[in-house]
């Protein structure tokens, strides 16, 4: 025998064979490119940020840095009792937020925690403008009327001396330049002129290169009134007298935050780790298991309805068979949001089925079914929309089960019904296992049909996530809603590979 | 034939429609002894596969009667036939073992755990597959799926056991094995058996009678060797083995035999089995391996047939000639490769031998080739 060694070298023999390989590896990554690179970019990346929504937190500190790096190091309980310098921290970062309204998004923000937070900062936002900060300007400017000029504050901030004030103006500034607000032209907002004096005040007893402009304000200031920021905030809303306030302001300080997934599941955060809201605040859980229950009566309801239609339309011969599935997809013909009202005309109070069942005398007049707006119209209008999904993949698997099985089961002694049991039925399953998990999953996110007829009890989950993407914008929220709800099929789908095998699973 | 009294299957006067115009089997009249191995041999739509059907009961005779054991069975349904059915794709169960296949005939019958056991392992014995006992129908090869489709046939001991073109999927070789194998079941067993091919050295092989099918009749049942030696009529001596045949008219008869002309001028002597009278066409059927390309080397008494070599085809063990005989281009004679025997070349003109007996005169009805194969 010759062997390849001898015809040709062993490793250039290995190494055309390890070329044309990757050749053809190349070739099918390039076939597939396209899709990849699309499916990328509108897909996975929009819904791994989604996903990141459902735990990033960064506007809290973001927009509230002092404030928050002071509380880290409070303890907050009932007696506990807010500080002064607190307040002094919050009326700068608010004093900053609110230049670019930004204090109302973390007022929405914590609102979501906290009712009542938003028009707290909202209102706080407005009053902080008449804490008495313009007559420091005023005051400082007579002295150094260049305290009007943005160059000059450039300069302040370039010095090393003032540093609360360099950070607070440099973080005022980068907001502005955000916000497209900033040119030479703007003029320095009124409460740096606070955190200015105040940054004096407490640096001049030690000598320093800047004397001139401390020996010109530091007389000024020490005759300027003392801003009480405690009494200020509390006069505009004592909620600020509140530790509960504080206590939300402290727990959403972190960048990242479970609160989210906490409150998904009916929790919410306390100073002592999760606690279980009260009863009248409880939302998710029973959504979610309205959800799953719905989808599993949605699934079994097709199963039921479809088993016998497939079995029917794969006994038939071809040319017959084709006709009748037709009908069975005409409804994809009609869109969806057609489909659905249509079922709105039939179901509803003065509705064609209800009409049609006083008119036959089955019920009277005044006992009209409650047909929509409610589980049953999600139900019935689901199924009906779901039932394709079901009958195709039952189809197509009972089409491979060959008459011969059933009918060596009846020579066998078996009789018709023994036969479907145990012979025919266990290999429908594969099909049976496709449509469950193609209508489940389809019916888990649904979220037209529950939207037009489910009404309030007959909504689903995704019902309320597209309510906190578009309505209540609270997009963490339903972050945390969609990735439960995709944890939760992923675990079905876990499950279901356990107990049926997903290589049991055919659609044809 | 029809024998309502001796057989333990009786088809009397039965007749099957699909659509109510077209009759697939045509009053067929058949009766099958107990412990008979029969052969329903035919080409793909002569309805063999149909009357098999209705006699496991899967379908229903439009008309006439059929009868196992003297009871008629045409209200019976299938699972109280009490009758075994191997089928051509051997329909094994593929979500249960070879085992729980093999115990289903016995559960439903609702024997105890024990005595399933002890049946299933006898079975599996019979067909020498006792350690595939837990491997599923789909790890099995081709001749064991089939060995377990036979023996779960068997298993609940049938009376009578229908098998439908059972080696078709097989391969030649295993084919051919399979073929003893079940015969020698059946020797074994004393079952009666009805099978259903379109193999005809299948039917030939295995069978005490078989009963040769086309256009929804029986053309004859006849045990193999008189099918093969003496066929009937034309489609059988075309339908089973090699044929030739010889277009001719009748001139006269003498005894049993028939003068006829043959096309190009010759007469020549045959056995006057299925002809009309003098004047009318017939078909003469020469079987190949009866015919010498050497005169002289038949018996006394042989007639000369001359033709023109066309193709010498040497097959080891025997060769082939194709010759041209009258207007038959395609007739063949086929000689054991002996160290006297002639190799013809072609072009030669041969003078060819055969005795009148193996010259059968039948119907004259032309056989399309397709239907054959």
């Amino acid at each position: 025998m010759v062997s390849v060694d001898s015809i040709i070298g062993r490793n250039s023999l290995h190494r055309k064979v390890q070329r044309s390989l990757r050749i053809q590896k190349l070739r099918a990554l390039g076939l597939i490119a396209p899709l990849f690179i699309f499916i990328l970019i509108s897909f996975v990346i929009p819904i791994g940020d989604m996903l990141f929504r459902s735990i990033e937190n960064q506007l809290v500190s973001e927009v509230l840095p002092r404030t928050t790096e002071y509380l880290k190091s409070e303890q907050i309980n009932e007696d506990w009792e807010p500080p002064n310098e607190l307040f002094w921290h919050l009326y700068v970062d608010l004093a900053i937020a609110a230049e670019v309204k930004l204090h109302t998004r973390v007022g929405s923000r914590l609102n979501y925690e906290k009712t009542g937070i938003s028009s707290l900062f909202r209102k706080s936002g407005r009053s902080i403008k008449r804490f008495g900060a313009d007559d420091y300007r005023k005051a400082l400017t007579d002295q150094i009327p260049e305290l009007t000029s943005i160059d000059y504050w450039e300069l302040l901030a370039e010095g090393t001396k003032y540093g609360y004030t360099r950070d607070t103006y440099n973080a005022w500034k980068k907001r502005l330049i955000e916000n497209d607000d900033f040119s030479e032209k703007t003029k320095p907002s009124d409460f740096l002129f606070v955190v200015l004096a105040n940054d004096i005040k407490s640096s001049g007893t030690t000598p320093s290169p800047d004397t001139i402009l401390e020996e010109k304000l530091l007389p000024v200031i020490s005759e300027l009134p003392e801003i009480r920021f405690k009494e200020l905030f509390l006069e505009t809303d004592e909620d600020w007298a509140e530790p509960d306030v504080w206590d939300t302001i402290q727990l959403y300080s972190p960048s990242f935050t479970n609160g989210y997934y906490l409150n998904s599941a009916d929790f919410k955060k306390g100073s002592d780790g999760p606690e279980l809201r009260p009863e009248n605040e409880r939302l998710y859980v029973l959504i979610f298991s309205r959800t799953l229950f719905m989808s599993v009566t949605i699934t079994m309801v097709c199963l039921l309805l479809g088993y016998p239609v497939a079995y029917f339309l794969a006994n038939l011969p071809l040319k017959y068979a084709n006709l009748f599935l037709i009908l069975v997809l005409l409804p994809f013909w009609t869109s969806l949001l057609v489909r659905t009202s249509a079922w709105k005309v039939l179901l509803q109070n003065e509705g064609v089925i209800n009409d049609v069942l006083v008119a036959i005398g089955l019920i009277s007049n005044l006992e009209r079914l409650e047909l929509i707006n409610n589980q049953t119209g999600t139900i019935i209008a689901m199924s009906h929309i779901l039932l394709p999904f079901m009958i195709l993949p039952l189809f197509s698997v009972m089409k491979t089960i060959h008459p011969s099985y059933v009918r060596a089961a009846k020579s066998l002694g078996a009789t018709p019904w023994t036969a479907f049991r145990r012979v025919y039925f266990p290999q429908s399953i594969p099909g049976i296992g496709a449509g469950s998990i193609l209508v489940f999953i389809l019916s888990i996110g649904y979220y037209i049909t529950p939207e037009l007829v489910g009404g309030t009890t007959g909504t689903f989950i995704s019902n309320r996530i597209a309510y906190h993407i578009s309505s209540s914008l609270n997009w963490g929220l339903g972050a945390a809603l969609g990735s439960i709800l995709l944890a939760v099929v992923l675990a079905l789908y876990w499950v279901y590979d356990r107990v049926v095998g997903i290589d049991n699973v055919k659609l044809g | 034939m029809t024998d309502k009294d001796n057989g333990f299957v009786v088809f009397s006067g039965v007749q099957k429609s699909y659509d109510g115009k077209i009759l697939v089997v045509k009053d067929l009249n058949l009766s099958i002894a107990k412990g008979e191995f029969l052969t329903m041999l035919g080409p793909s739509g002569s309805g063999k596969t149909t009357c098999l059907l209705m006699l496991a009961g899967f379908e229903t005779a439009t008309q006439g009667e059929i009868l196992l054991d003297s009871k008629p069975i045409n209200n019976i349904p299938p699972h109280k036939r009490e009758i075994g059915m191997v089928f051509q794709n051997y329909a094994l169960f593929p979500h249960m073992t070879v085992a729980e296949n093999l115990a289903f005939p016995l559960q439903v019958r609702s024997l105890s755990k024990s005595d399933q056991e002890q049946k299933v392992n006898h079975v599996l014995d019979m067909v020498q597959m006792s350690d595939f006992g837990n491997r599923r129908p789909g790890q099995l090869s081709g001749g064991q799926q089939q060995r377990i489709a036979l023996a779960r046939a068997l298993v609940f001991e049938p009376e009578l056991v229908l098998m439908d073109e059972p080696l078709g999927a097989l391969d030649k070789q295993l084919r051919e094995h399979m073929q003893f194998e079940i015969k020698h079941l059946h020797e074994r067993l004393g079952v009666t058996v009805v099978y259903v091919t379109h193999d005809q050295t299948e039917a030939l092989t295995m069978s005490d009678r078989v009963a040769v099918f086309n256009d929804g009749i029986i053309q004859q049942l006849d045990a193999p060797d008189k099918l093969y030696e003496a066929p009937n009529n034309c489609f059988v001596a075309q339908f089973i083995g090699e044929n030739n045949t010889l277009e001719g008219t009748v001139e006269s008869f003498e005894g049993d035999y028939a003068n006829v002309r043959l096309e190009n001028g010759q007469v020549i002597s045959a056995l006057a089995v299925n002809v009309g009278k003098v004047g009318e066409k017939t078909l003469i059927s020469i079987r190949p391996e009866r015919v010498e390309t050497e005169a002289e080397r038949c018996p006394e008494g042989a007639q000369k047939i001359t033709g023109e070599v066309l193709e010498f085809i040497y097959m080891g063990d025997v060769f082939r000639t194709r010759i041209r005989v009258g207007s038959n281009d395609e007739f063949i004679v086929k000689s054991r490769n002996s160290p006297s025997q002639q190799r013809l070349q072609p072009g030669e003109m041969v003078t060819l031998g055969c005795m009148n007996k193996d010259c059968r005169a039948l119907d004259y009805q032309t056989v399309n080739k397709e239907v054959l194969t």
